[in-house]
């Protein structure tokens, strides 16, 4: 549809831009990216014919940009820039009817029914129908940007290019624009060639990303190879970190604030742990890194309180999650800064401990009780019934953990919890094997995220160890207890 | 309420003509009606029919009226409604390409590039052959289209984006500079003083039909021009790059709107003098009561532009007869605070976004 071919220029004699070459597909949506004065702009004034270029050819299905006459080019380009100015109060209708200047022709140029139904329908398509008598200049920004659209839109163009579409609109009409263009590049086959200043909507709704570095091309790919931690770093000269998307399979991209945080030595260990009748409570000073699954605040996720909260056995509620949330209310906890786990084990019994490691520590804290043990290998034998949690496990980290180091930080506690169970004994009730844990055990991880970097937590790293070791002893110890109060 | 009080006023574009329609031609009945002699609106009726059908004898009529309708009014009235008209649409165009309410032939420095050009013509008592008594306009209108693009690529050498202000400015500053010039040209010059300062002071008394047969070919020509592009200057009101956009062939349609604009304008100077602010007063007044669709704009424009000034005409010589005022006194009266209240107005605009 489109093609660029070594293109060079700018606005005076100094070319912006510098040997630029790509291709656009028809209904594709083509994303530009790249820091303030990398050239975004340039190039899509170039691609609509403002500005000339002074070396390479562009091509529009086929023919050179220079060969179309204004009209032919707007019956295929349309343009939704940034800024518009307008001196009079035309109304709305009048302003988007403007679109069809270039599909009339002859002397007499009539407004004929098919440029009526289209100005409609586009007015429909972009929410600003309810409003075409209103005049411009009364809109909001949001408003007139979307009036604009209409315009761009009445041009019925098979190219759309936009400079930074969402500058103007919020959140809810940001989403709205893009999922409309989206749709029509699928279902009209229309071509889009977006300028974005926002990685992220970019990286969710493009097909592909060029990325501009001082008038030149660093990349042109998928948006997951375009946008790279270390690429982005060096182009926008940024710290960013880049996660993914938690509902699709796009890469998101998140800033690293530079605020120097007067971060106190937060140091989680035994003094912090409050045990009461009906609840455990640890409560940080600062949030921590946490991975969990608790009821409350499970996932990934930055919290502060932590409570692991005793419940009958025959605890049974149809909204256990909304029912904990209130709980934690009325005890003073906020449920989005907490991780909240239940249990039916008595809370007395809970065994913790603290152990030093070199240049940093763990405190980890196990409540543990075996009534329903499971011997996961055979689990298929049992029922699903979901009780309260009898064996719920917190670990402290006070270090800086990676994502793998969470990951690997739980497979240690689970294989130190299993083998505690396989020597103490305990058996699981149905399958009469030894037990591996029971139907619905909890763990947390949580990280201070300061000091020292801790990059893996396998069985056998320094992390891994301690983690190891602790687990293994508490769970010991946990079990121990509560059986003894069976027993009494 | 406001909206829809709107609405009824853009779907009635018919009204909208007949109320502008009304305006002129009442203006015109009262124009040859009212002077030292007073006409009866009916004999001025019966004589301008008989005149162009022939269905009455005029011989039943005085033939003092009909001599004075027909010998002095009728062409002052016709030759200030052409002024107005092609002032009116003048400004509006100048207004509509240059995105600025404030634009119109005077305050753009182009009023006095084709008076630069008229008095010119005069001291050199200069008469090209061939097209002869067209050698006034012509020069006018060279100069004012000279004009318009000094003052517009030096508003843009100030900044590129062509605020209304710097146009504004940068018109002031031409004005006063040709100001000077014919100032000079006056003070050097002997026996032709009196015919320029008379020009110079604008009026279309005492010119005749001569002065019509000058200004008509112009004024046709020019409106044909910009009544083609109403579409063009509907796109470029929305600015330069959106009407590239939109499919508008801007370089070809600013030249031929801008040389549009001279045409008139040059015309209009070169028979009457400089008669400030028409080109303001009108559009912008237009705009207000029936939107700014140049489609509707610009024949509006010609019409109430042609009522106001044969109105205006007609208190500058009533208003203290037997002596006549210059008709430039009666448009700056009302056009300057005209022009006033719209930069108050969009300063205001700006202010609350």
């Amino acid at each position: 549809m489109l093609s660029v071919q070594h293109v060079s220029g700018g606005y005076t004699d100094v070319s912006v831009l510098k040997d630029i070459s790509f291709e656009v597909k028809t209904g594709e949506m083509f994303g530009i990216l790249g820091p303030n004065g990398s050239g975004k702009t340039t190039l899509l004034k170039m691609i609509s014919g403002i500005l000339p270029i002074s070396e390479g050819n562009i091509f529009i299905k086929g023919r050179r940009l220079l060969e179309f006459n204004s009209k032919q080019l707007a019956q295929i380009i349309a343009v939704l820039s940034q800024h518009s100015s307008q001196s009079f109060s035309y109304s709305v209708k009048e302003t988007v009817s403007l679109g069809r200047y270039a599909h009339q022709t002859g002397w007499f140029q009539t407004w004929g029914e098919n440029d009526e139904r289209i100005v409609q329908r586009v007015m429909q398509q972009t929410g600003v129908a309810a409003f075409q008598n209103k005049s411009i200049q009364e809109l909001s920004g949001g408003e007139k940007q979307r009036v604009f659209l209409a315009q761009a839109l009445a041009q019925e163009p098979e190219i759309l290019l936009l400079d930074e579409p969402t500058n103007h609109l919020d959140l809810s009409y940001q989403k709205e624009l893009l999922d409309l263009l989206k749709n029509w590049t699928t279902e009209t086959g229309l071509t889009v060639l977006s300028i974005f200043h926002d990685l992220n909507l970019a990286g969710l709704y493009c097909d592909r990303l060029l990325l501009l570095e001082n008038g030149a091309i660093n990349i042109n790919h998928i948006p997951n190879e375009v946008l790279r931690e270390e690429r982005i770093r060096d182009v926008y000269q940024t710290e960013i970190k880049k996660h993914p998307h938690p509902k699709v399979a796009a890469p998101q991209m998140v800033l690293l604030p530079k605020v120097k945080q007067d971060r106190k030595v937060n140091c989680i260990d035994e003094s912090m742990l409050c045990v009461y009748k009906e609840f455990i409570e640890l409560t940080s000073a600062l949030p921590l890194r946490t991975m969990s699954s608790g009821v409350i605040g499970s996932g990934t996720g930055w919290h502060q309180n932590f409570v692991n909260r005793h419940v009958d056995k025959d605890y049974n509620c149809s909204d256990h999650r909304k029912e904990m949330a209130d709980f934690l209310k009325v005890n003073g906890f906020e449920p989005s800064e907490t991780v909240g786990m239940m249990t039916a084990v008595i809370l007395d019994d809970v065994s913790y401990k603290h152990f030093e490691g070199e240049g940093f520590s763990i405190f980890v804290a196990v409540t543990a009780g075996v009534g329903n043990a499971v011997d996961s290998s055979k689990s298929e034998q049992h029922t699903f019934e979901p009780m309260p949690g009898t064996i719920n496990t917190w670990i402290f980290v006070n270090g800086e953990l990676t994502e793998e180091a969470f990951i690997q930080s739980i497979m240690t506690a689970t294989e130190a919890k299993a083998k505690a169970l396989h020597d103490l004994n305990v058996i699981d009730g149905v399958t009469g094997t030894v037990a591996t844990g029971t139907s619905t055990d909890s763990i947390l991880i949580a990280a201070t995220q300061t000091g020292k970097l801790l990059e893996y937590a396998g069985t056998i790293t320094p992390l891994g160890k301690l983690i190891g070791k602790a687990v293994y002893e508490c769970t010991t110890e946990g079990i121990q207890k509560s059986q003894k109060r069976k027993k009494v | 309420m406001q909206r829809l009080s709107i609405r009824k006023l853009l779907n009635n574009k018919i009204a909208a003509y007949g109320i502008a329609g009304s305006f002129l031609i009442l203006s015109i009945l009262l124009g040859i009606s009212i002077g030292t002699v007073s006409v009866p609106i009916f004999t001025i009726i019966q004589i301008i029919l008989s005149k162009l059908f022939g269905w009455f004898s005029i011989e039943q009529i005085e033939p003092m009226f009909s001599s004075i309708v027909l010998n002095i009014r009728l062409p002052r009235v016709i030759l200030a409604g052409l002024v107005g008209a092609s002032l009116a649409i003048a400004g509006a165009a100048f207004q509509g390409l240059l995105r600025n309410p404030l634009a119109d032939p005077y305050t753009l420095g182009v009023s006095s590039g084709a008076s630069v050009g008229a008095v010119l013509t005069l001291f050199f008592n200069l008469s090209i052959p061939i097209i002869r008594s067209f050698t006034l306009p012509l020069l006018s209108i060279l100069f004012s289209w000279l004009t318009i693009f000094l003052v517009l690529s030096f508003a843009r050498k100030i900044e590129r984006s062509m605020r209304v202000e710097t146009i504004i400015l940068t018109g002031i500053i031409f004005s006063s500079f040709l100001g000077a010039i014919i100032s000079l040209m006056i003070a050097l010059t002997g026996d032709e003083l009196r015919q320029i300062i008379g020009w110079l002071l604008g009026s279309v008394s005492m010119r005749g039909w001569e002065y019509i047969k000058i200004i008509l070919p112009f004024f046709v020509l020019g409106s044909v021009i910009l009544i083609f592009n109403t579409k063009e200057l509907n796109a470029m009101s929305f600015g330069e790059e959106r009407a590239r956009h939109l499919g508008v062939n801007v370089q070809k349609r600013k030249l031929l709107i801008l040389t549009a604009g001279s045409i008139l304008t040059g015309a209009a100077v070169a028979v009457s003098g400089t008669i400030g602010f028409v080109g303001l007063v009108i559009p912008h007044l237009s705009r207000l009561l029936w939107g700014p669709d140049h489609r509707h704009l610009l024949p509006l424009s010609i019409i109430t532009g042609s009522g106001f000034l044969i109105l205006a005409d007609l208190i500058s010589r009533t208003i203290i007869s037997p002596t006549e005022l210059p008709i430039g006194v009666i448009t700056a009266l009302i056009g300057a605070p005209v022009f006033a209240l719209i930069l108050l107005q969009r300063k205001r605009m700006e202010r609350s976004g």
